[in-house]
């Protein structure tokens, strides 16, 4: 490797409690797309963070093009060059996208006022770089999740960076929108722009990637060139032993009677009815476009947002729900897409966040019995292997991957007849990932019915008995496992979008 | 599920050593920084460290401390209570109204004067809580309107004078000191203090109440109200003020509609310095007393050290201001503690 512009020479970060990152040397060379891949835990966010300027590392050396690089601040970072999309989007909802990209340095007229012609002929000019075509005055809370992050990109690429990071771009986005940003990628690397790429999408990084560092508990395994590597090559160096089958798809789990039945579901006068089923033991797919109303269908069912109409019935009996709390008493459970905004109590601790569905459980005479509490969360934190220092640990400092199972251990810990997960590998780890599934074929095995609303297809084909396909707010068809097919869920997925 | 797990990574801080020092981050740290200004005061400002003055500061806090545990509930759920001093006021007139009707007996008409002021008190905070819930409203405006009205009514209910001519035996209360160290009235805060902590520390109602501060929404998907919480904690600062008013009655024996002006700052002040965070969901009812301590200390302090009435609010302000950069400063390090 002749031209190096990033070098690391054994760099170690450690929190009390945790090494984040131990003897890390690593090489990016200019110009390469370099992919890295590891576990949650495996320290990729700790070398992110060190990279842009958020930590410091406690032992080694970081050199950016030549010179030491030593970042106290992500202003510092920003201005050597280094540029960082965070997978956590940090625009600004209430400002146009002309503002957002240029916020840092707005263009003037005398006595500071801004330039707006100005702005948004830079605007106009970055967005076609990215491929976006939408007025740049245009409020950020108005785009969508996948054009925000083509703004983050945009925003990148107006400072002159010499080195991109993007964490984990493609976790919110649909297969076309990922085609396009991997055209974009492709762009810039013949531009000459560096990228370092952060996914847990193993399949994706081969279109895109000229070599791979894997890290694993905070260690670097392996930094190869791509070429001639295969994803289970990846997925033993990333967890250290092989995978057969990620999904596990338990063929002796047969669906019973009918679990949850939703009829005629109006949310509100703009959008239409929708009617769907779920049986004991069955675990039924929600495929669909971020945003084709998915999500939306299921809070409503949930009581957690007003819906207009609509019938549900669980195991035959009419029930009403009008709040999540009878939602809750009828035995549903909902995992919501954004676990840290709507599932955890952050602050609080492992187990108060598991006891919090049912207190009453360990509790006499309102009085919260502490050991018992213990033991039910020690056990929950056993059966589905989080890992964390204690129960007492709060579960802000856990894995993306530990957060979930922490999220499916109150719903455990209620009883539940019937789980709605919306996204519940997203930012997920590939180890974590595969326990979570075995923990639903567990579920389903004890006849739940299980709704997994999620935009990773392979993962829904992988798992599900059925799937129902959502586009633009109408539930448009129903493929059962016998056919399915990538192609023809997608373009049921565009139907209601092709459509004049 | 039979794989092995990978091995934790190495953990230079134990978990029992993690949890002392959270304790000692979170817990001690204004003890701490009380017995220091403690000490500070009884080496350098001249009768600081007397058993009158001891007396005398002990005195002094009953109301604030009496307040500041009812706001504790409120911060902690993420509100603000600011109508506390003015509905303070409003049940010292209401509750000597009720004292000083000669139809009843002593005991009946102080008993009935505690009910009065209990019940006007929980009122308030029920009204507070309900109307910012039910309407998604600020609690900071909605409390700001509830302490033009509470002083307004107090001006009513009291016809704009004060209210003299308690029961003996009720002033006697008021200035009995159990023991020859205890004062009747620091009994009562400590009682108020001592019932917050357990409801806090051992109920599910307490626990549900830091778990709202920290995530409502996650606590309504969860299958709960948050907003009865959120009304409860309103109401039970309603409660206290009520009971701040009698001890109110039992230090100055009148009821009157200028009392109380600035109250509500003194207490979230002291909720502050005790380390609950402004943003809800973290800190604790010990605190809030340590927190009262702390700034009636300060002030008697600097009194008796002759720091003029000009200078000394400066001093407490930035106090406040120091407490509140710490408690910044606190949740980075704790949030460093696994």
């Amino acid at each position: 490797m002749d031209d190096v512009i990033l070098s690391l020479e054994g760099v170690g970060k450690i929190f009390p409690g945790v090494v984040a990152l131990s003897e890390v040397s690593l090489s990016i060379a200019r110009g390469e797309t370099h992919i890295v891949l590891g576990e949650n835990g495996a320290g990729k966010s700790t070398l992110i963070k060190l990279l842009a300027g958020i930590y410091q590392p406690d032992s080694g050396t970081i050199a950016f093009n030549g010179a030491p690089y030593e970042p106290k601040t992500p202003h510092d970072a920003q201005q050597s060059g280094i540029r960082i999309v965070h997978q956590e989007l940090n625009l600004l909802p209430y400002l146009s996208i002309a503002e957002n990209l240029m916020l840092e340095s707005l263009p003037r007229r005398a006595f500071g006022i801004v330039d707006r012609k100005a702005l948004n002929r830079r605007a106009v000019a970055l967005l076609k770089e990215v491929g976006l075509d939408v007025d740049p005055r245009t409020r950020v809370e108005a785009l969508g999740v996948a054009q925000m992050q083509l703004v983050e990109i945009a925003k990148a690429l107006s400072y002159d960076s010499k080195l991109l990071v993007l964490d984990e771009p493609t976790a919110t986005l649909t297969p076309p929108e990922i085609a396009r940003l991997f055209a974009i990628i492709k762009r810039l690397k013949a531009k000459g722009v560096t990228i370092i790429y952060i996914s847990h999408r193993l399949h994706e990084v081969f279109e895109i990637g000229d070599r791979v560092t894997i890290l694993r508990n905070g260690r670097l395994v392996a930094t190869r060139d791509l070429h001639g590597l295969s994803v289970p090559d990846i997925v033993r160096m990333m967890i250290g032993r092989d995978i057969a089958d990620e999904f596990g798809f338990d063929a002796s789990v047969v669906p019973g009677k009918v679990a949850l039945s939703v009829a005629n579901l109006k949310r509100d006068a703009a959008t239409p009815e929708i009617s769907f089923a779920v049986r004991h033991g069955e675990i039924l797919g929600v495929a669909g476009l971020v945003g084709s109303g998915r999500t939306e269908a299921m809070r409503a069912l949930f009581g957690a947002d007003p819906k207009l109409d609509g019938a549900i019935e669980i195991d035959g009996k009419p029930v009403a729900i009008t709040a999540p709390k009878d939602a809750v008493r009828h035995g549903l459970s909902l995992l919501t897409e954004d676990r840290k905004g709507q599932g955890l109590l952050l602050d609080l601790a492992v187990d108060k966040n598991i006891t919090i569905t049912d207190l009453g459980k360990v509790s006499r005479h309102g009085l919260v019995n502490r050991r018992a509490e213990a033991a039910a969360a020690n056990d929950l934190v056993a059966q589905l292997r989080v890992k964390a220092s204690s129960i007492e640990q709060a579960v802000r400092n856990l894995s993306g991957g530990n957060q979930q199972k922490v999220v499916l251990a109150k719903w455990l810990f209620r009883g539940t007849s019937t789980l709605i997960l919306d996204e519940p590998t997203r930012g997920v780890d590939i180890g974590a990932r595969r326990e979570i599934y075995q923990l639903l074929w567990m579920l389903a095995a004890a006849q739940k019915g299980i709704i997994m609303v999620s935009s990773d297809l392979p993962e829904l084909m992988g798992m599900c008995h059925r799937i129902i396909v959502f586009s633009k707010n109408k539930i448009v068809g129903e493929v059962p496992r016998a056919e399915f097919d990538q192609e023809r869920i997608l373009s049921l997925a565009y139907q209601e979008y092709v459509r004049p | 599920m039979t794989e092995t797990s990978e091995p934790l990574v190495s953990a230079p801080v134990s978990p029992g050593r993690a949890k002392f020092l959270r304790f000692l981050i979170r817990d001690a740290g204004v003890l701490l920084a009380l017995v220091l200004i403690t000490l500070f005061f009884s080496v350098s400002a001249p009768y600081f460290a007397t058993p009158g003055n001891a007396l005398k500061i002990f005195v002094q806090i009953a109301i604030n401390t009496v307040l500041a545990a009812g706001m504790t509930f409120v911060i902690l759920t993420g509100g603000i209570d600011l109508s506390v001093g003015s509905v303070l006021a409003l049940c010292t007139v209401v509750g000597a109204t009720v004292m000083i009707n000669e139809s009843l007996s002593p005991a009946a008409a102080i008993t009935l004067a505690l009910l009065a002021c209990m019940a006007t008190g929980a009122v308030c905070g029920f009204l507070n809580g309900w109307i910012s819930t039910r309407w998604k409203i600020p609690s900071f405006i909605v409390t700001l309107g509830m302490l033009n009205m509470a002083a307004g009514a107090a001006r009513v209910v009291s016809d704009n004078s004060t209210i003299t001519g308690l029961p003996q035996s009720f002033v006697d209360f008021g200035n009995l000191i159990i023991g020859g160290f205890l004062p009747s009235i620091f009994l009562v805060a400590v009682l108020v203090i001592a019932a917050g902590w357990f409801v806090l520390r051992f109920t599910v109602f307490g626990r549900m109440i830091f778990a709202v501060g920290t995530n409502d929404e996650a606590v309504r998907l969860s299958g709960h109200n948050p907003d009865f919480y959120k009304v409860a904690a309103f109401t039970i600062s309603g409660l206290t003020a009520g009971i701040a008013a009698m001890v109110y009655l039992l230090r100055l024996n009148i009821g009157s509609p200028i009392a109380g002006v600035g109250y509500e700052l003194n207490a979230i002040a002291a909720v502050i310095i005790g380390g609950t965070s402004l943003s809800g969901g973290k800190g604790s009812i010990i605190g809030t007393l340590v927190g009262a301590c702390i700034l009636q200390v300060l002030s008697t302090g600097l009194q008796l050290l002759g720091v003029g009435d000009n200078f000394k609010p400066i001093v407490i302000g930035l106090v406040i201001v120091l407490a509140v950069i710490l408690d910044a400063y606190r949740e980075r390090l704790l949030r460093r503690i696994r």
